[in-house]
């Protein structure tokens, strides 16, 4: 009875064994497609439509289901898992089934109407560069880095002169010029001149100024020998000036004719003509006009002519 | 800041020749100690040595004026005479004009001296020489150039301009911003 039992419960946890393999392990005819990025198996098996058509529809769709989600875990459960706050979790790899967008592709822009007339003539857009290549650009930067090195070692630096170009300008000429004529043992002295030729522009000199605090005598005395040359400069005779001179003299002139002609007549007249004076003049003139004496007047008109000017002085 | 060079100089001696003649010397030569121009951004300035010499603390960029300042160079290299030189340049003046009254605010305005507004004016005063303008109270007013000779000046009618403005205290209000 005892051995009976015994085989019983072998048997039974034999069975039990098996059952819970069953569960996990499904075997299938045809291997699953599996896509573990978006959770999905793809079963390509052929469905026996028997069992389909039959009484236990139901039963034989979710068996199907069951068999086909424990593939799925199981190919889950092969990737490599860890464990997060007491829950086991496994990292999915990238989808490998492409799924469809959900908005439709955007439309192609309408073309503009420079496209448009673009693509009627043909034209294509060129890029542009101005850049040209130089050949003696490198040998140019050696030497100017080489010229560096010098200067930071705070040694001499030789001088550039003037370096080879492909195409020489007006000015590369013009500079070429001056060198060659100061390279010469009196560095240019006695070189000749063309007739009409320009003094060389921006070559060698520079501005050079006195120092901000320096010898402030020297430096007065330098501009008072300037405006000594200055005042020198003035013309001695100025026709502006000697033409008013004239025009005064014979202004004197003629007033004084005039109070030598009303000197004969009476003095009323004589006075009326020197009215203008008086008006002008106003001080000094009331003297003449209540004095009235013909000779007086004469002198006073000649006088106040003078005194009017002083009056506008 | 740095002194003038001796274009310059001329250039500058040759303007204020206008106005002060040969005066200059006495700006120049100054029995009240060493007075120099100097010049700081295209302005030229007058001031002492002492001034100077305390000047070269500052930085060039951030110096704005020092001393007084007489005018500036232009582009073109001339000399333009500021309102500010007035001080240095009225004691000295050669030839002055005085304006009336009413003409006084006119002048200050920026306007030319027309012959009604001419109070007075100095006697043998050349076409086109520098002026001073004083106000009638003797108060020296700004800077013009004779568009009539003395003599002119009698015969021309009312209206018609017998001084040009060249500048005047005006600016100090007017100019506030640019003067220095």
């Amino acid at each position: 009875m005892a051995e009976c039992n015994v085989d019983e419960l072998l048997a039974k946890a034999q069975q039990d064994e098996a059952e819970k393999l069953r569960s996990i392990t499904v075997h299938k005819e045809l291997d699953l497609e599996f896509d573990v990025g978006n959770l999905l198996a793809i079963d390509n098996n052929r469905i026996e439509t028997r069992d389909f058509k039959g009484q236990n529809k139901e039963e034989f769709l979710r068996s199907l289901a069951r068999d086909n989600t424990q593939l799925l875990i199981n190919e889950i459960w092969k990737l490599p898992t860890e464990r997060v706050e007491e829950v086991i979790v496994a990292k999915l790899p990238e989808p490998t089934t492409l799924l469809p967008r959900e908005k439709r592709p955007p439309k192609a822009k309408p073309a503009t109407k420079w496209e448009q007339f673009a693509k009627l003539k043909g034209i294509q857009k060129k890029k542009k560069t101005n850049l040209v290549w130089d050949e003696n650009r490198v040998a140019k930067n050696e030497l100017n880095r080489l010229r560096n090195i010098a200067r930071s070692q705070k040694g001499k630096v030789p001088g550039v002169g003037l370096t080879p170009t492909a195409q020489q300008s007006k000015d590369d000429l013009g500079r070429a010029v001056t060198v060659a004529k100061t390279s010469t043992a009196s560095m240019g002295r006695f070189q000749d001149r063309l007739p009409k030729e320009k003094p060389a522009k921006n070559m060698g000199k520079k501005r050079k100024f006195e120092p901000l605090i320096g010898d402030f005598s020297n430096e007065r005395q330098k501009q008072l020998e300037l405006l000594k040359v200055l005042g020198n400069k003035t013309p001695k005779l100025d026709i502006t000036k000697a033409v008013n001179k004239q025009m005064r003299e014979e202004d004197r002139e003629e007033a004084a004719a005039k109070y030598r002609k009303g000197a004969g007549k009476k003095g009323r007249k004589g006075n009326n003509m020197s009215g203008k004076g008086k008006g002008k003049g106003g001080k000094g003139k009331g003297v003449k006009g209540k004095g009235g004496k013909p000779g007086g007047g004469g002198g006073g008109g000649g006088g106040g002519k003078k005194r009017s000017k002083a009056g506008k002085h | 800041m740095r002194p003038l060079t001796e274009e310059e100089t001329k250039t500058m001696f040759e303007k204020l020749s206008k106005y002060i003649g040969e005066n200059i010397k006495l700006l120049v030569d100054r029995p009240d100690g060493t007075y120099c121009f100097r010049l700081h951004k295209d302005r030229v300035y007058y001031m002492s040595e002492k001034i100077l010499k305390l000047a070269t603390n500052i930085s060039r960029d951030k110096l704005v004026s020092v001393g007084t300042c007489f005018g500036k160079f232009t582009k073109t290299s001339k000399f333009r005479l500021h309102i500010t030189a007035l001080d240095f340049l009225a004691p000295y003046a050669k030839f002055k004009v005085w304006v009336k009254p009413g003409t006084e605010q006119s002048f200050l305005y920026g306007n030319h001296v027309l012959k009604s507004g001419l109070g007075r004016i100095t006697e043998n005063t050349e076409q086109y020489q520098g002026v001073v303008v004083y106000s009638m109270a003797d108060v020296p007013l700004g800077f013009g150039v004779a568009a009539k000779s003395t003599q002119e000046c009698r015969r021309v009618d009312p209206m018609s301009i017998v001084v040009f403005h060249q500048a005047d205290v005006g600016e100090f209000i007017r100019n506030e911003d640019t003067l220095t």
